[in-house]
């Protein structure tokens, strides 16, 4: 009997924009009877902007892909799938070739497509095969070779040589030694990881044991942010199935070889991302950055060499022991191979997740693949790396993404945060941002990193507030250079990028600041002025009583006015009104 | 406080490596927060000395210190969410809550307030977590109707 195949896209972000609900919808249609079809749960489909998706396929037709599903129209949408239509009219369709035309998925292969807690589903998509290719026909050193031969490079930001680092943990002897998945993800404007971990966990476990095996370790940790509940949840539940299926514990797959694989949760700090403090974090202390050499191949965790990679490189290895190190390294540039995932997010139309060739344009990933702008308002900048990285401009969209010319712009390729911003983004007040996630972050060790991103913080609020001096700029500059060099971790060793990227690109907005006392993008409050639009303000009084300092007067239904004189700008009155009549420029 | 319960906790640990992180999780269960009592109870029946208990409860923005608010309000303070206009959406939720600067929990000890750096769902800015539901393309509007569920 051929049934009606219904997928609903379940990640964390589908169920926050209401995928539980439509899910459910489509039970209770389907439990009423007179349907026959199968319901299944898959990962992030990627295109989240149009969350939530349901895909439905008919025996022998193709898939069509509704987007922006409310669970109030699924029972009248799933009787006409029964009744042998395809219905487009009416409801929102999702372009899905289209998205996926420039896209090469590796990482994401499964993503969005199996059910990521069915062992079988993974199975079925070629899940475990490469680990029994590596068990029965491949040395140690011929996996090493392999990947090494790919040209993986490390997706965790820093785009070390895979390979190389597995050489390095294989060539010490010691009679025991870990593999770490560092699935920490902290930076802001980031969640590639999250989706591979909730969609297709079975993946980076693959990975590690591939890994495992060529160094020789029989432990190993996926270290996983605390706020990824649904990625625990899933990596448990594989972890578990995995197990009983024989592909972790003792002689795996009938060999000599066993690996034991935990989860440890993190606590809540980013510098935990940082692989030596991630170590001393697993151990059960405070996670601060310690000094390399040694690097973890000679003594990590519990002293014992190990090897850390980061999720995205863990979910290539199994594509590449199937596929081989040449039709992995056919993609990408020169030194960059392979694809990269990157969460496109900010002030974009089809905001979600891409995975492209290492060597696409900038401006193919955002306006081919992420469809442009969403609104009149123009492209200003978009943030590449998060907190390490910096603000690449218009006139670089034309930079390929692969890690040298990323770098050369002052940006980093980073984990594969891309954050659009358009004209109303302040980018002065982009790099106060960062600047206080990062002094938040410091772990305190380092004086530079300490003290100094404190200072340059204080700098970048005094501009903010129209009180900044020209000198202001030689002093961010200073201690730019000066906590580069005096940090130990690439914390405080990058911190200064979103500042040095913005000055280097919108100097002028800084001086605007500074000389005209104005925010060109409208975004500094105290540079701004509140005024009420005459047009909008129905006298609702709201605004006025919100006031703390009673400068707004008025009486009910007439229009309303600011005094100027009496103005702190605290914009209390802009979030109060309903009706959009609060101007702000 | 129930002593027993501590015990259980503490003896489930016993003998294994790299455990405090974990113990003070489970710990913090018990209250919804880490008491001054339950460190120093941890120290005295553990050998886990007090100064590292609280040097690991301060780094950690997981552990509080404080009682915390029937339900937890996450605000998230991301990058798609900062340039979507999160730091109104804050003050707004604030407001509705009648907090003072400063203060992170109602007087009525409902609801506590956090702002955390990120969490995942981008592409649904501006974002709020209370307790475990997530909250999407929020505006400021529809902050006091998503309350109103907890009240
Ligand atoms: C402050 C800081 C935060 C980091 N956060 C992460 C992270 O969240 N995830 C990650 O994979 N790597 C992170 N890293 C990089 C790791 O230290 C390490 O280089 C990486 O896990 C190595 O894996 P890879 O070779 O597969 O890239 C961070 C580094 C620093 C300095």
């Amino acid at each position: 009997m051929s049934h009606i195949r219904i997928k609903v896209g379940m990640a964390s972000c589908g169920v926050a924009a209401g995928a539980a609900e439509v899910y459910q919808a489509i039970q209770e249609r389907l439990a009423a009877g007179g349907i026959e079809a199968k319901l299944e749960k898959t990962g992030c489909v990627g295109m989240c902007s149009w969350e939530p998706l349901i895909e439905i396929t008919p025996p022998g037709a193709e898939t069509v892909t509704y987007g922006n599903v409310d669970p109030k129209e699924v029972a009248g949408l799933l009787d006409r799938v029964a009744a042998g239509e395809l219905p487009r009219e009416g409801y929102t369709i999702v372009p899905r070739q289209e998205t996926l035309a420039d896209q090469v998925r590796i990482v994401l292969r499964n993503t969005g497509i199996i059910d990521p807690v069915s062992i079988d589903d993974y199975i079925a998509a070629d899940g475990y095969k490469a680990l029994a290719k590596v068990l029965d026909d491949m040395t140690r050193e011929a996996v090493i070779d392999e990947i090494k031969e790919s040209g993986l490079r490390g997706r965790g930001g820093a785009g070390f040589p895979t390979g190389l680092k597995w050489q390095f943990a294989y060539n010490e002897q010691k009679p025991k030694k870990y593999v770490i998945c560092n699935a920490d993800e902290g930076d802001p404007g980031a969640f590639m990881d999250r989706s591979v971990l909730e969609g297709d966990p079975h993946s980076i476990i693959e990975g590690m044991i591939i890994c495992a095996y060529a160094i020789g370790a029989d432990e190993g940790y996926l270290y996983v942010r605390a706020e990824y509940p649904m990625a625990i949840d899933h990596l448990r539940k594989a972890l578990a199935d995995a197990e009983a299926r024989g592909y972790l514990g003792k002689s795996i797959m009938g060999s000599e070889f066993n690996f034991d694989l935990h989860i440890k949760e993190g606590a809540g700090a980013f510098v935990c991302g940082e692989e030596t403090a991630l170590m001393a974090s697993i151990e059960g202390e405070r996670g601060m950055p310690k000094i390399r050499p040694p690097f973890p191949a000679q003594s990590g965790l519990w002293k014992y060499p190990t090897n850390i990679n980061n999720v995205e490189t863990f979910a290539n290895i199994a594509w590449i022991i199937n596929n081989g190190a040449a039709a992995y390294n056919a993609h990408g540039t020169e030194r960059s191979k392979g694809t990269k995932v990157f969460a496109l997010a900010g002030k974009i139309k089809h905001s979600g997740l891409v995975e492209v060739p290492m060597g696409t344009p900038l401006r193919d990933v955002i306006y081919k693949v992420g469809g442009g702008m969403p609104t009149e308002k123009p492209f200003k900048a978009v943030q590449l790396g998060g907190p390490s990285g910096g603000c690449v401009p218009a006139s670089l969209l034309d930079t390929l993404v692969d890690y040298d010319s990323i770098t050369k712009t002052g940006a980093i390729m980073g984990s594969g945060g891309m954050v659009v911003m358009d004209t109303g983004t302040c980018m002065v007040d982009v790099a106060k941002f960062f600047l206080n996630f990062t002094q938040n972050e410091s772990c305190g060790k380092c004086t530079f990193c300490r003290v100094g991103t404190k200072r340059m913080l204080e700098i970048l609020e005094r501009i903010c507030a129209g009180e900044g001096r020209m000198s202001d700029i030689d002093t961010l500059y200073d201690l730019a250079e000066n906590i580069a060099k005096g940090s130990l971790c690439g914390l405080g060793q990058t911190a200064p990028n979103p500042v040095l990227t913005t000055l280097r690109y919108f100097r002028d907005e800084y001086e605007a600041h500074i000389r005209n006392k104005r925010c060109p993008a409208g975004v500094c409050n105290a540079l701004v002025s509140f005024t009420i639009d005459a047009d909008k303000c129905v006298g609702c009084t709201l605004c006025a009583r919100k006031c703390p300092t009673d400068a707004i007067t008025g009486e009910v239904k007439k229009l309303h006015v600011i005094n100027q004189e009496l103005c702190i700008k605290c914009g209390a009155c802009m979030t109060a009104c309903r009706f959009g009549a609060v101007i702000k420029a | 406080m129930s002593n027993l319960e501590l015990d259980r906790i503490i003896s489930s640990y016993e003998g294994k490596k790299g455990v405090l992180i974990p113990l003070l999780q489970d710990a913090q269960k018990l209250e919804g927060y880490l008491s001054k009592e339950i460190m120093r109870y941890v120290a005295e029946h553990s050998d886990i000395r007090l100064a590292d208990i609280y040097g690991v409860a301060t780094f950690y923005t997981m552990f509080r210190l404080k009682p915390q608010g029937k339900h937890i309000i996450r605000v998230c303070k991301g990058t798609a969410c900062h340039v979507s206009d999160a730091g109104a959406l804050l003050d707004s939720l604030r407001d509705e809550l009648g907090l003072t600067e400063g203060e992170d929990t109602t007087a009525d000890g409902n609801f506590t307030v956090m702002e955390v750096a990120c969490l995942g769902c981008c592409s649904l800015a501006p974002v709020i977590m209370v307790d475990a539901t997530t909250y999407g393309k929020l505006t400021v509007n529809k902050v006091a109707g998503i309350l109103k569920n907890y009240k």
